[in-house]
């Protein structure tokens, strides 16, 4: 099993669960978080008050899915959150030793 | 026996009330419109005769209702003895006619009394919740309620130091009643009053003070201007909010309403003072400011910004992002604050007259003008028009026409209501930025500069034809052009007033300084004033 870890534009997030949708992906968690990579923060003005954004609105998906589903998840994430532009995200992709369904108790790929 | 007995009391009151009514009724038919030209062609009588009053006299005297004016004038002869007695072979003819025009008027006119009642309950809305909700829009979540209390403590403050010795202090002096230090004049004249007059309220009560109105009680006036004196303070919190202690807030407030508010209001607003130029034939400095504009505006917003400097900036200025939380409530502050404003400038005529009918269009027009600028100039220079332009501009153009409102025309508000949608956005925008200081929600912007240029602007756009008391004590100054001497007059009532407000709020914050410091610590700061100094939160779950 492998956990994919994807960190995308907020505005993106309808698009990508469509895309892992379409190719079979049951479930996932997301959070709203907050981070800076190579886009850093910028400065804005309020009101003629200047002050510095450091971490920017992000949105973090996460989903565990069966080895041979991994390369596929990752795939769909990418086509469906691509802009283009500086601030598109990353996707992290891990390996994961054991998973369980609380309800039923089905372990590995069963579970997930 | 007792119910038939009432019953009997019961009709023969209506009937002496309807006897009454009809009376007065044929009163007015006989009247009519030439009741002062009658009364005019009577011969000069000699002081304090026993004459009764004529009808004309008394029709006369009623009319002065009307026209908010002196209703004993047409008792008295042209040096102000009076002609006529209400006593007939030692038997009072009519004793509340005998009441109404004794040596001071003792009732007051129920019209210009429920327009003042009313004006009164507006201005207090524009600070609970008007103002509160506009500064608790503006600040950071952790914050919300400290403006919340500074504007609920500064209420209850100003009302107690009000009847102790405000009121008296402003209002007082040459005439008016004598308190417990037995003095009725002013501790320095026509600019600093005496706290001894009107001690504790001593001699306020239902009956008209003539010196500032024939028709309204002065208890109601009193409580109306004390609303004023409760907003004014509550717009420094603007300056120094997210970074006060309560209790430097308590100290620096007293102080200041005592020693600043109270003089300012006295020299501009007193009926000796030394900058009231439409009321104070002496006036030293023939100033105009009908609702406010330097006594309520630019006093708070000059203080904010030197009481600003000297707290310094809020941690985190510059770097973290300290936009309001909730647009929302700072929408609603200031929609609030508009409605409110009616009896703010209209209220300021002390009567529902032709001056108070003029200065609510005045507002209107000056406001809703504002309100369209300010987002306007948003649009083009910023790219967005801004809900918190809307709302700064309404507000910018409610301060700009306070001085005016009740001595300009509709066109002269037109003018105002542009310069206030402009100039306040420009010091928002860009001088506030230049000069780097931190003046949290713009007090000084909006309410320093804005009060400033309405006070400038008053002198430029007074009109006779807007207010006839213009063409009194002012009628050289007021040439209806708009480089007119009042405009000289105006600088001078801004610089006087300006040196008051910079050197008042620095000496009473270092004294406040002294005695309790004026930020919290580091740590409260950071973690917020709501849940530090106030142990609550404004948003919970």
């Amino acid at each position: 099993m492998k956990k994919i870890e994807a960190i995308i534009k907020p505005f993106k997030l309808e698009e990508v669960k469509d895309a892992l949708g379409e190719i079979g992906i049951e479930g996932m968690t997301v959070s709203e978080v907050k981070g800076f990579g190579r886009q850093k923060g910028h400065t804005e003005i309020y009101r003629g008050s200047e002050y510095t954004v450091d971490f920017l609105p992000k949105i973090k998906i996460e989903l565990v899915v069966a080895d041979n589903q991994a390369d596929a998840a990752v795939g769909a994430i990418i086509k469906a959150a691509k802009t283009g532009k500086i601030g598109d995200g990353k996707v992290f992709v891990a390996g994961i030793e054991q998973a369980v369904r609380i309800r039923t108790e089905e372990k590995g790929d069963a579970a997930v | 026996m007792k119910r038939y007995l009432l019953t009997l009391a019961l009709i023969t009151g209506t009937a002496l009330g309807l006897t009454s009514l009809r009376a007065q009724t044929n009163t007015m038919a006989m009247g009519g419109t030439n009741a002062m030209a009658m009364a005019a062609t009577n011969a000069p009588v000699a002081a304090w005769t026993t004459n009764a009053p004529t009808m004309e006299q008394r029709m006369e005297s009623v009319e002065a209702y009307f026209q908010n004016a002196d209703p004993t004038a047409p008792y008295k002869d042209t040096n102000g003895n009076w002609t006529v007695n209400f006593g007939l072979a030692g038997n009072i003819i009519n004793t509340n006619l005998a009441n109404s025009v004794g040596a001071n008027v003792s009732f007051p006119g129920a019209g210009h009394n429920a327009w003042l009642l009313t004006s009164t309950a507006l201005v207090l809305f524009m600070t609970l919740p008007g103002l509160a909700l506009f500064y608790g829009g503006l600040v950071r979540k952790k914050n919300v309620l400290s403006v919340l209390a500074q504007c609920f403590l500064i209420t209850g403050l100003t009302t107690i130091l009000w009847v102790i010795c405000s009121y008296g202090m402003i209002f007082g002096g040459d005439g008016t009643p004598t308190g417990p230090l037995g003095m009725t004049h002013d501790w320095i004249k026509g600019i600093m009053g005496n706290p001894g007059v009107c001690w504790m309220f001593k001699g306020v009560t239902s009956a008209p003070n003539p010196g500032y109105s024939y028709w309204v009680s002065e208890n109601v006036y009193s409580m109306f201007q004390l609303m004023f004196a409760i907003i004014t303070p509550a717009l420094i919190v603007g300056s120094i909010a997210e970074r006060m202690k309560f209790s430097a807030i308590f100290v620096f407030m007293t102080l200041w309403i005592l020693l600043v508010y109270n003089t300012q209001g006295h020299m501009v607003w007193g009926v000796n003072g030394m900058m009231n130029g439409c009321w104070n034939a002496n006036a030293t400095i023939h100033g105009l400011d009908f609702a406010g504009g330097t006594v309520v505006h630019m006093s708070s917003g000059w203080s904010g910004l030197v009481l600003c400097i000297i707290l310094g900036k809020r941690l985190g200025f510059g770097k973290e992002n300290f936009t309001p939380h909730s647009i929302v409530l700072t929408y609603i502050g200031a929609s609030m604050l508009w409605v409110g404003w009616y009896g703010f400038n209209s209220g300021s005529a002390v009567a529902g007259d032709v001056i108070a009918a003029n200065a609510f269009t005045t507002t209107t027009i000056a406001t809703a003008v504002g309100s369209f600028v300010w987002p306007m100039w948003d649009w083009i220079v910023k790219g967005k028009p801004t809900v918190l332009g809307f709302c700064s501009g309404a507000v910018a153009g409610l301060v700009l026409i306070t001085p005016a409102c009740g001595y300009v025309l509709p066109s002269g508000a037109l003018w105002i209501g542009i310069a206030a949608g402009t100039i306040p956005w420009f010091f928002c925008y860009k001088v506030k930025g230049w000069l780097g200081m931190d003046d949290a929600l713009d007090a000084w912007s909006v309410h320093g500069i804005g009060g400033m240029c309405g006070a400038i602007m008053t002198g430029m756009f007074a009109r006779q034809a807007a207010n006839p008391n213009l063409a009194t004590n002012l009628s050289k100054y007021v040439t209806d052009k708009i480089f007119q001497p009042q405009l000289v007059e105006q600088l001078k009532t801004v610089v006087v007033s300006l040196v008051l407000f910079i050197v008042g709020t620095i000496v009473i914050a270092y004294i406040t300084k002294a005695l309790v410091g004026l930020r919290p610590t580091e740590e409260v700061e950071i973690q917020g004033l709501d849940i530090n100094e106030h142990g609550e939160e404004g948003y919970v779950g």
